[in-house]
């Protein structure tokens, strides 16, 4: 989280130049359900990378490399949109 | 140069001359010929602005809220149901600090409809953070719309411009208009601080904002609108030097030696100031103030002006519905509150749905503000002129 400033200190109308600011936003604590990624059963489609409303599917060299849960809000769309006859990412009840 | 043109008319050759990058717009009455005057402009090639043809005021507010983020002159104009399907994105224009420009030809609202002229639209946006003209003629209707451009291009912020439905909209007066030339001059080039479409440099803008900075954001924006009366000021002068037209932010009537006067916004205080000469000439201290920005309130210039009258009758073109007295009697009021030496303040409520407001009705409020005066009583806290 980064530091929270005076009202005198904001940008004018909330607008954001650093974009990149939105990386010290984790929203992973938001999670009740984490996806659990299988390797050897993904076929490597991507399907999910593309469905993920966040960007929380890491990719390497076009490859899936796992799930990056600093961002992952455990909404299941991962899972649910996995291949049935695959079904390389479950949802595990997130534990404290 | 002279021209005889409709209050619609002007406010549409005023926003030609005002070259905006992107026009989107939705007709509705009494403010429909402004949009469809200028999009024949448009299709005449005689000003190079997109112009987007949208199915609805919350559409039309919206692209011009995209345009406008990315760095264009944007602007619209609308009337009654149509600025209250907008109210959901004039928050957003206001918050984001755009500077858009919105001709209003102000209107009732329903139920029941009707579609002729009060002030309940643009009063009922009042907390919108938008900046708000009301005009008194086409004149200054034209005038306002050229300044409204540069307050809002130097403020940052949004700015209705308000003439009075059918009363302005639709009645042919004798303008003054500048040439094409002078209205650039005046404005220049708009150049913004931010665009969505500088690739080079990428903002995001609405972004999120969570309870542990958005009160904050809300301050700075309250800030804003409270600086940008020094903005207005600046620009009225620079307009009076220039053009040499002339209209402060409280104008005052034969108000030097006045005991008793009137306050209002728009066409009224032309009637108003009839009433005054007619009172004047029986020899009658009394005068009319016309309050020429509802939002900011110039509280300060306000009480400095007020301060200085024995009662004063605040004609209030809208109802707040139970409010303790009417929308704009309210807020002189509280400006006034903390005075030693104040007038007494006492609110009537006139001409909903385009009810006609004459000069003898004027001269019945003035007659009961005189004897307000000599009983120091008020007796009902909302009067309502002409209602049977």
């Amino acid at each position: 989280m980064s530091k929270l400033v005076s009202w005198q200190e904001l940008p004018c109308g909330a607008i954001i130049t650093d974009t990149k600011r939105v990386l010290e936003n984790k929203t992973g604590a938001w999670r009740s359900f984490r996806p659990v990624w299988n390797k050897e059963k993904c076929i490597n489609c991507l399907t999910c990378w593309i469905y993920c409303p966040d960007a929380a599917i890491i990719l390497k060299d076009g490859k899936h490399q796992g799930i990056n849960y600093e961002y992952c809000k455990g909404c299941g769309i991962c899972a649910e949109v996995c291949p049935k006859k695959v079904q390389a990412i479950t949802m595990v009840k997130e534990e404290k | 140069m002279i021209v005889a043109k409709t209050g619609n008319e002007a406010m549409a050759y005023a926003m030609k001359q005002c070259r905006p990058d992107v026009v989107a717009a939705y007709p509705i009455t009494p403010s429909t010929e402004i949009v469809q005057i200028f999009s024949s402009f448009v299709a005449d090639g005689l000003v190079d602005t997109e112009y987007v043809p949208v199915e609805s005021e919350h559409s039309a507010m919206s692209a011009c809220i995209g345009a406008a983020a990315s760095g264009a002159r944007a602007m619209t104009a609308t009337a009654s149901q149509g600025l209250a399907l907008m109210h959901e994105m004039l928050f957003i224009a206001a918050g984001l600090r755009l500077p858009i420009v919105m001709c209003v030809a102000s209107r009732s609202l329903s139920s029941p409809l009707n579609i002729h002229c009060d002030h309940s639209d643009s009063v009922a946006s009042r907390d919108s953070g938008w900046i708000q003209i009301f005009c008194e003629s086409s004149q200054e209707g034209y005038d306002s719309v050229i300044q409204a451009v540069k307050i809002a291009e130097r403020a940052y912020l949004p700015v209705i411009v308000a003439i009075d439905g059918f009363i302005l909209s639709h009645c042919m007066e004798r303008l003054e208009i500048l040439s094409d030339e002078e209205v650039s001059d005046f404005l220049g080039e708009f150049k913004p601080n931010y665009s969505l479409l500088d690739t080079k440099n990428p903002i995001t803008v609405g972004p999120a904002c969570l309870p542990d900075s958005y009160f904050e954001h809300k301050r700075a924006e309250a800030e804003g609108i409270r600086q940008a009366k020094g903005i207005i000021e600046e620009v009225i002068e620079e307009y009076r030097k220039r053009f040499h037209r002339y209209y402060p932010v409280i104008d005052e009537y034969q108000a030097e030696d006045a005991e008793v006067v009137v306050l209002a916004m728009g066409s009224t205080v032309g009637t108003a100031k009839i009433a005054v000469d007619e009172l004047r000439a029986q020899g009658k201290k009394v005068g009319a103030l016309k309050l020429r920005f509802f939002r900011p309130l110039f509280s300060e210039k306000l009480v400095a002006s007020l301060r200085k009258f024995k009662v004063v009758g605040i004609l209030d073109r809208a109802e707040a519905m139970n409010s303790y007295i009417s929308p704009l009697a309210t807020e002189i009021r509280a400006a006034l509150y903390h005075q030693t030496e104040k007038p007494l303040i006492v609110s009537y409520v006139y001409g909903l749905g385009g009810r006609e407001i004459t000069q003898e009705d004027i001269k019945v409020v003035f007659e009961e503000l005189i004897h307000i005066k000599e009983t120091q009583k008020v007796k009902d806290e909302v009067s309502y002129i002409g209602v049977r």
